[in-house]
């Protein structure tokens, strides 16, 4: 159908320096450029929020070590959740979403080209401001370079007196100037995915990856612009001399909490539900089957999107609220796993009885099944606010978000990575090193934070920068610190497979998945245009019907 | 000719997706409405907080003519709007210009009020947690008027330029759901400053 493309003379484009190339790069508004802006950009942070976590694991290693000093110590761990958090896992989502939806809808471009290309460059200037405090940090007072206020910033620490010198403007402006580039994504994605569709492509018929980035973006609006909001009055606060956050004038501390985690629980959904998006588009083409149950996981990503609007103060069950706060908080965040285990029990039904296939984009999906179960596991475990009490601020509710966010998302990212790389470069990907990737990186992982946490059940607390030995935290720490030699070698792997295939790669095709949604019908990498002729479909895998016509599925829709 | 015109309708499906104009800009808006909100409530938490004076009873005047003048804006916008579309050239540019004078009235109104808290009662942002909110809320109103104004500033220098067609009606109708928004803003920001918070 759409394969056929506009010839172009390939002399033409062969013909272009270096400079002219990058200043396509820099002045596109093409999705896909965009897109792979976002991950290339994304991936860069990976390295440096890693290369801090790897620094930080070093010092934790033996009890009372000395690789680097608390004051470094609090700058790594503040510096490793916000680069990790905003300048990552968001712009590495952003740019799956980006290249992904109009391909998948069936349209040329996003609603909103120019904005499109504003949103990637506001975010990729929030992360340089933020790093940018290692250089304008000291100011005059000779106060510390990095922020260190940890990735939540908890009042009154972010006040002039406890943060002398700039890093916590830094933090500020890179997180504002982000945030606004987040929401200018999420206004382009919501009015793509609503005005932009093919002609067939009800709501009813759209891929779930868009359903779920329609929800995801929905989510971005309500939940990142309170983060604006706060880090205005915290800007008003440092530099016009306000009292929002100044306890001494009347001001309160919690509100802060308050304003953060109403934006900093939906932030974990806005991070899952592109990952639940992937698992749902892999899981079926490698089962060989539809996906089960399409319209109740399309109900249960809305309902989770609104449950998990009001579920922020568990993260406030220490601070001391009243008895019918944490009544309602343990409540509607227990409820959240309800939508949440639906759709585990859709991605184990579309896998039953089909023809599963044990390729590295489906294995990773297994892994991330498994985990994010556990994650959620003691996600319920963390919502009983009794036993937060006691676990609270340990390295246990540590272990159980980086299950969520290395076990869940980023296993269902590399999926991703290796079920779309096809596509983005035009080559295959080396399936051996994939499948050493996929073991290394799952070994570490478990190493890592299967033992991570049973020091939080012994008491240790997270962000201290070391401990006495005696404790019973010593055995248990190194075997965390030499999971993550396992997941380096992993990481490395995947870099290196990457780079080769790229250059020495097998061409991969239009459609090496036998897959059934649109992006597989154009070329591989798709030309500018996305589609020749725009397509029209008539049910949820327009690519079954082309390729069988005896038995097309809109049929049984 | 198919045989689908005989009947003079056709038989095929129409594909009518919304307008994404309208769509961006009301995902634009709902963002907006969170952080006003954010903004909102710190105010409403904050009332009655202020450990020093001036408090809000001491300062505050209600701002009847200015909030007349801001809320009838819309009503004129909306008339613009109408008479682009119906191709009436010289009642939008007679519309605009008086939407424009209303904002900017409002905006002076503002201005006068601040001028009047910061030299006469001494009241400023570091003062006490009222003077804090209000200016961060009222503020962030304010910017949001004067952004509007901005665009519709534009927009009058190109009518008077005779560059305005009936083919932008669509986008000013965009336009024009940003500044109902800024007027419903007022609404609740009227409520909470002058009424709730006095």
């Amino acid at each position: 159908m759409a394969s056929d493309s506009i010839a172009i003379n390939p002399a033409a484009v062969a013909t272009r320096s270096i400079g002219e190339r990058l200043h396509d790069w820099v002045v596109t508004v093409d999705h896909k450029k965009l897109g792979i802006l976002y991950i290339v950009y994304a991936l860069c942070f990976l390295v440096i929020g890693g290369i801090e976590a790897t620094v930080m694991r070093i010092q934790l290693m033996v009890p009372n070590n000395h690789f680097v000093s608390p004051e470094v110590f609090n700058r790594l761990f503040t510096m490793h959740g916000t680069t990790m958090i905003f300048f990552v896992a968001m712009p590495i989502l952003f740019g799956f979403g980006t290249y992904l939806i109009p391909l998948m809808i069936g349209t040329r471009d996003m609603a909103f080209p120019r904005l499109n290309a504003l949103s990637f460059w506001l975010t990729a200037f929030g992360g340089l401001l933020l790093y940018f405090s290692l250089i304008g940090g000291n100011g005059l007072y000779g106060a510390g370079n990095a922020p260190d206020v940890g990735w939540f910033a908890y009042a009154p620490l972010t006040s002039r007196p406890f943060s002398l010198g700039h890093s916590t403007d830094f933090w500020t402006l890179g997180l504002l100037v982000s945030g606004i580039g987040s929401i200018g994504a999420a206004v382009n994605f919501i009015t793509t995915i609503l005005c932009m569709r093919c002609p067939g492509m009800t709501l009813g018929k759209m891929p779930l990856l868009a359903w779920m980035n329609l929800v995801m973006a929905g989510m971005v609006i309500l939940a990142v612009s309170p983060l604006t909001a706060a880090q205005i009055m915290l800007s008003v606060d440092r530099y016009l001399g306000g009292h929002f956050f100044d306890t001494q004038a009347g001001g309160s501390a919690v509100l802060w909490m308050h304003f953060f985690w109403i934006f900093g629980h939906p932030e974990v959904y806005v991070l899952i539900i592109p990952a639940f998006a992937f698992v749902s588009e892999i899981i079926p083409v490698f089962s060989r089957k539809p996906i089960f149950g399409y319209p109740v996981m399309v109900a249960a990503t809305v309902c989770i999107g609104f449950v998990s609007l009001s579920v922020w103060a568990h993260h406030m069950f220490t601070v001391g609220m009243s008895s019918y706060a944490n009544s309602f908080f343990t409540i509607t965040t227990m409820a959240v796993g309800v939508p949440t285990g639906i759709k585990i029990f859709n991605w184990i039904g579309t896998m039953w009885g089909g023809k599963i296939q044990f390729k590295a984009p489906m294995m990773f999906c297994i892994g991330f099944l498994f985990q994010f179960l556990i994650a959620g596991l003691t996600g319920i475990m963390l919502a009983a606010s009794p036993f937060d009490w006691q676990l609270g601020n340990s390295y246990f509710v540590v272990a159980h978000f980086h299950y969520v966010i290395v076990g869940g998302i980023l296993f269902a990212l590399f999926g991703a990575f290796y079920y779309w790389f096809p596509k983005m470069s035009g080559r295959m990907y080396n399936e051996t090193l994939a499948k050493w990737h996929f073991w290394l990186f799952l070994i570490g992982f478990h190493l890592t934070f299967d033992f991570m946490h049973v020091p939080g059940l012994l008491g240790m607390p997270r962000r201290i920068y070391t401990y006495e030995p005696g404790r019973g935290w010593e055995i248990w720490n190194l075997i965390v610190t030499v999971g993550v030699l396992f997941q380096i070698a992993g990481v490395l792997v995947f870099v290196g497979n990457l780079l080769w295939s790229l250059a020495k790669g097998e061409v991969a095709g239009n459609d090496p998945w036998d897959a059934w949604t649109l992006e597989w019908s154009t070329n591989s990498p798709p030309p500018e245009y996305n589609f020749a002729r725009i397509p029209v479909v008539q049910s949820r895998r327009p690519l079954w019907d082309v390729k069988h016509p005896e038995d097309p599925d809109w049929k049984y829709e | 000719m198919s045989s689908a015109s005989v009947s003079g309708s056709s038989f095929e499906p129409q594909w009518i997706l919304p307008s994404r104009g309208r769509v961006g800009m009301v995902s634009l808006i709902a963002a907006e409405s969170a952080i006003f909100t954010i903004f909102v409530v710190a105010y409403i938490f904050y009332v009655g907080k202020s450990l020093s004076g001036p408090t809000p009873r001491d300062l505050l005047t209600i701002p009847v003519f200015a909030t007349i003048c801001l809320l009838s804006s819309s009503l004129t916008i909306h008339l613009a709007v109408r008479a682009l579309r119906s191709t009436k050239i010289g009642s939008f540019g007679f519309w605009w210009f008086v939407t424009l004078t209303l904002g900017t009235i409002f905006l002076i109104g503002t201005a006068r009020e601040w001028h009047r808290f910061i030299f006469h009662d001494g009241l400023t942002v570091s003062t006490n947690l009222f003077g804090t909110t209000y200016y961060s809320l009222v503020g962030l109103h304010a910017f949001h008027v004067t952004f509007g104004l901005i665009v519709i500033a534009i927009v009058m220098t190109f009518t008077l330029l005779g560059k305005v067609t009936s083919t932008y009606s669509e986008r000013l109708d965009v336009f024009s759901l940003y500044w109902h928004f800024v007027d419903a803003v007022w609404v609740v920001v009227f409520t909470v400053v002058y009424i709730i918070g006095r």
